[in-house]
């Protein structure tokens, strides 16, 4: 039963997640029918299940909530902010039933009794008693079949069970066939031996076991008589034991010629297969079936007949469960055989081959199209995400006495599963912080002239290679003051020290640094923006704090599309080799240097008329050696606008899996990663937006200086 | 030859169980997620009996089980049908409907194994 039991705790936790949506729409929309609707029936689904699995405990709890919501879908009761609330606090327990071993106290009686209580009040009028017992209750006579046969006084079963010693099991003094002895006293069998694993008489060996057996035991003992047969020999052998279900008719009539056919050739098969061809066997003649062993085949080809009849009658349906690990595992394996597919291809164009080179072109083909669809089954809608912080924004509105709203945008963009499970607690953390420090209370806000709610947007969109997700409220704002002062009472800061408004905002990362006069239990606690710095960066991208105080707050999260494969853009300076991501590559166009010098590290192209400014990576990286008189600029898209990357020469695209550059090099502005080339060098790959900001900076720095010394 | 048993359920934990109970009991089994999935397999499939729960979304159990009964091959076929306690108007919908036969959840699926076993195998 416990492949279905984690097949209903899946169900459950999405029904009570569909659960919580629907409540949260019931508290603006407290008359509409349809949604007292679909929250009655998630509540009855849950309740149904529950009682399959065993889960009394959920079962019991939910028949109180089902039977107030019965009543609010009659009309009988009025939908109302305390019901909502009560289902709410109800759904949450549900959600802790489901897995007792992840809550730290177990669920308290009371807490459930109180919630019952509450929800008893709501409906005046004492409950029906259904005292039905869980019975079949058939109306119409149906014919039932005479006693069945006189021998069976208690039920038997079918078993099948398939013994394995070990080859040196002799030594440690069993004798298997004292084992089957005992099996064939529990009942009536049949035992097959296998003796494929005998070797010549030469080298034969007298102290290893190479025999095992199939045997089917008709008894009326239950499984465990079985287990305690084995019991000794248990990590010595491989032993399966299965039941096969089937009526008393077939039981007493059961046909083991029929399995001599199966057994005679090695297959591995399990319970149903056997049933199937059992069903076949009950109806065929037995001398169809009488076989020897030389005609074996026979048997295992009737079985394959069945096998293949078995598998088109299941129901194809549209969507499948796989488990992450399985998706991630091969997420991999496509990434190596990606790295093995560049190699073939290096080398074909090495080779003048015609056939290899094409061959190499459809695998090329192949590969692109195998990593886009496997990617892409890794991509969830960041949607799921931000719906749940619906309930967040709700239960902290009540609990700061804040009205807010949360706005959401571009919820169909898609992001790596991975990565949207480690996006939930940062984002969570930015909203409390959003609605604990910026969102004003309501007289506040209308005093400042705003609306008495304040509005939370959270909106993701896809830029490039890049994912962005805004966060941005229209409360208070930072105060840049209250900062720095902060800052330099914890030692942080030196007094004399300009900073740059962006840059006092980014001392909010700092570890151990908070503002907040009293420190909530909802945030300020200083444990909190660093952290979530820190997960952000762990995902390789970047976040931002734009604020305008007095107006509000935004602050941007980059993240990269995917952590696993990148389509980039080989290029060379020197003898280094770097990958650029292609998605943002627009063009590459020649670049003759000329009587300048470049010692600074942002210049200006002329493209067709428009202006655009280029980084010189061999000055970036201080890479030594002469810039060639005739170099590439890669011309890239970046936060809408064009900069050009100098390269030596550009060698062409390149698919590639990201290794991650390990703990020493990781913390490396500029790069997200490296590859391995075909050759065996090793190329780095550019973080172009962590390059482009660096460069603006170190411009303004020069411009600054420059200002500073006329 | 072994017979085939249609169920239906919108929860998947539950349908996957009884099927595979009644698979092991030796019966073919066919899956649908609701009554229009069921109504669309019928047309295509034929099936000896009908096990389906009441509460499902698009098509319900009930109007299924009314749809059923209009076809000629299964004017007279068993259908059970799955229901909780509370839901006593839906149990007589049902039976005006045409089920034979009904089946409080929780059930264990030996149950219907059992009748399965009563009605097909006579």
């Amino acid at each position: 039963m416990d492949k279905f039991t984690q097949a209903f705790k899946e169900e459950a936790h999405e029904l009570l997640q569909e659960l919580e949506g629907s409540l949260l729409e019931l508290e603006s929309n407290q008359n509409d029918i349809n949604i007292i609707d679909k929250v009655f029936r998630a509540i009855h689904s849950v309740k149904g299940s529950a009682g399959m699995f065993g889960f009394t405990q959920i079962s019991d709890f939910t028949h109180e909530i089902e039977t107030v919501l019965d009543l609010a879908r009659n009309g009988e009761i009025e939908v109302s902010n305390t019901l909502i609330d009560l289902v709410l606090q109800a759904r949450d327990l549900i959600l802790a039933m489901l897995d007792p071993e992840s809550v730290s106290e177990g669920i308290d009686e009371r807490v459930t009794s109180q919630i019952i209580q509450q929800l008893k009040e709501m409906h005046p009028e004492d409950e029906k008693d259904l005292n039905e017992d869980p019975t079949v209750v058939i109306p119409e006579p149906v014919p039932v079949e005479p006693a069945p046969k006189t021998e069976v006084t208690s039920a038997k079963s079918v078993f099948w069970i398939r013994f394995k010693p070990e080859t040196d099991i002799f030594h440690s003094g069993t004798n298997p066939l004292n084992l089957l002895t005992e099996l064939s006293m529990l009942g009536k069998s049949e035992i097959i031996s296998h003796l494929d694993n005998v070797p010549d008489i030469n080298t034969y060996n007298t102290d290893a076991c190479y025999f095992w057996w199939d045997i089917l035991l008709i008894t009326s003992e239950d499984i465990n008589a079985i287990k305690d047969i084995f019991m000794f020999v248990e990590d010595r052998c491989e032993l399966k034991i299965e039941k096969l279900s089937i009526n008393e008719e077939m039981t007493n009539n059961f046909n083991f010629k029929a399995f001599t056919s199966i057994f005679s050739k090695e297959s591995e098969f399990g319970p149903l297969d056997l049933l199937a061809f059992l069903e076949e066997a009950h109806e065929d003649t037995l001398e169809d079936i009488l076989l020897t062993e030389s005609e074996g085949d026979h048997g295992v080809q009737l079985l394959q007949d069945i096998k293949s009849r078995l598998i088109k009658s299941t129901p194809a349906l549209s969507s499948i469960r796989v488990p992450a690990k399985k998706l991630d595992k091969m997420v991999d394996l496509v990434g190596e055989l990606i790295v093995a597919q560049a190699h073939l291809s290096q080398m074909a164009s090495r080779n003048d081959n015609l056939e290899l080179s094409t061959i190499s072109e459809t695998f090329d083909r192949l590969c692109g199209d195998l990593r886009d669809y496997t990617m892409s089954l890794r991509m969830l809608p960041i949607g799921t995400t931000f719906e749940k912080f619906k309930r967040v924004v709700r239960d902290l509105s009540n609990e700061l006495s804040k009205s807010v709203q949360l706005k959401l945008y571009g919820t169909e963009t898609e992001l790596d599963k991975n990565m949207i499970e480690k996006l939930n607690d940062p984002l969570v953390h930015i909203i409390r912080n959003s609605m604990d420090h910026g969102i004003e209370l309501p007289e506040a806000r209308e005093r400042a002239g705003k609306k008495s709610t304040g509005i939370i947007q959270l909106a993701a969109r896809q830029a490039g290679a890049n994912i962005v997700i805004e966060i941005s409220d229209d409360g208070a704002g930072l105060d840049a003051e209250a900062i720095r002062r902060k800052a330099i009472g914890n030692g942080l800061l030196k007094p004399e020290t300009e900073l740059s408004e962006n840059e006092i905002f980014q001392l909010i990362f700092t570890p151990g640094f908070s503002t907040a006069r009293n420190v909530t239990n909802v945030s300020g606690r200083g444990v909190g923006m660093d952290v979530v710095k820190r997960n952000i960066e762990e995902l390789k991208g970047s976040i931002d704090i734009a604020s305008q105080k007095g107006q509000g707050t935004t602050i941007t999260i980059n993240l990269p599309l995917t952590l696993a494969i990148i389509e980039g853009l080989l290029v060379r300076i020197a003898e280094d080799f770097f990958v650029l991501p292609l998605a943002v590559v627009s063009e590459c166009v020649e670049l003759r240097q000329k009587n300048g010098n470049h010692n600074r590290s942002r210049n200006l192209v002329n493209v067709r008329g428009k202006l655009v400014p280029y980084i010189c990576l061999r000055d970036f990286f201080d890479i030594r050696g002469e810039q060639p008189a005739l170099s590439q600029i890669v011309l890239i898209e970046n936060e809408n606008s064009q900069i050009g990357i100098v390269v030596d020469e550009v060698i062409g695209e390149y698919q590639t899996v990201i290794k991650s550059l390990g703990k020493v090099y990781n913390h490396i502005h500029g790069l997200s990663g490296a590859t391995i080339l075909g050759d065996g060098n090793v190329a780095l790959i550019l973080d172009l937006p962590s390059i482009v900001h660096r460069a603006e900076m170190e411009e303004s720095l020069l411009v600054e200086e420059l200002m500073a010394s006329t | 030859m072994s017979k085939t048993i249609m169920t239906v359920d919108d929860s998947a934990s539950i349908r996957q169980m009884v099927a595979f109970s009644l698979k092991q009991a030796g019966y073919n089994v066919i899956e649908a997620v609701d009554g229009a999935d069921a109504l669309n397999q019928l047309a295509t499939k034929s099936i000896d009996m009908l096990v389906t729960d009441l509460n499902m979304p698009n098509v319900n159990g009930v109007e299924l089980i009314r749809q059923v009964r209009k076809m000629a091959a299964y004017r007279f076929i068993p259908i059970i049908m799955l229901t909780t306690e509370s839901q006593e108007t839906k149990k007589s919908e049902g039976k005006a409907a045409g089920a034979t036969a009904w089946v409080i959840k929780p059930f264990r699926p030996e149950q219907l194994v059992a009748i399965a076993n009563k009605v097909l195998r006579k």
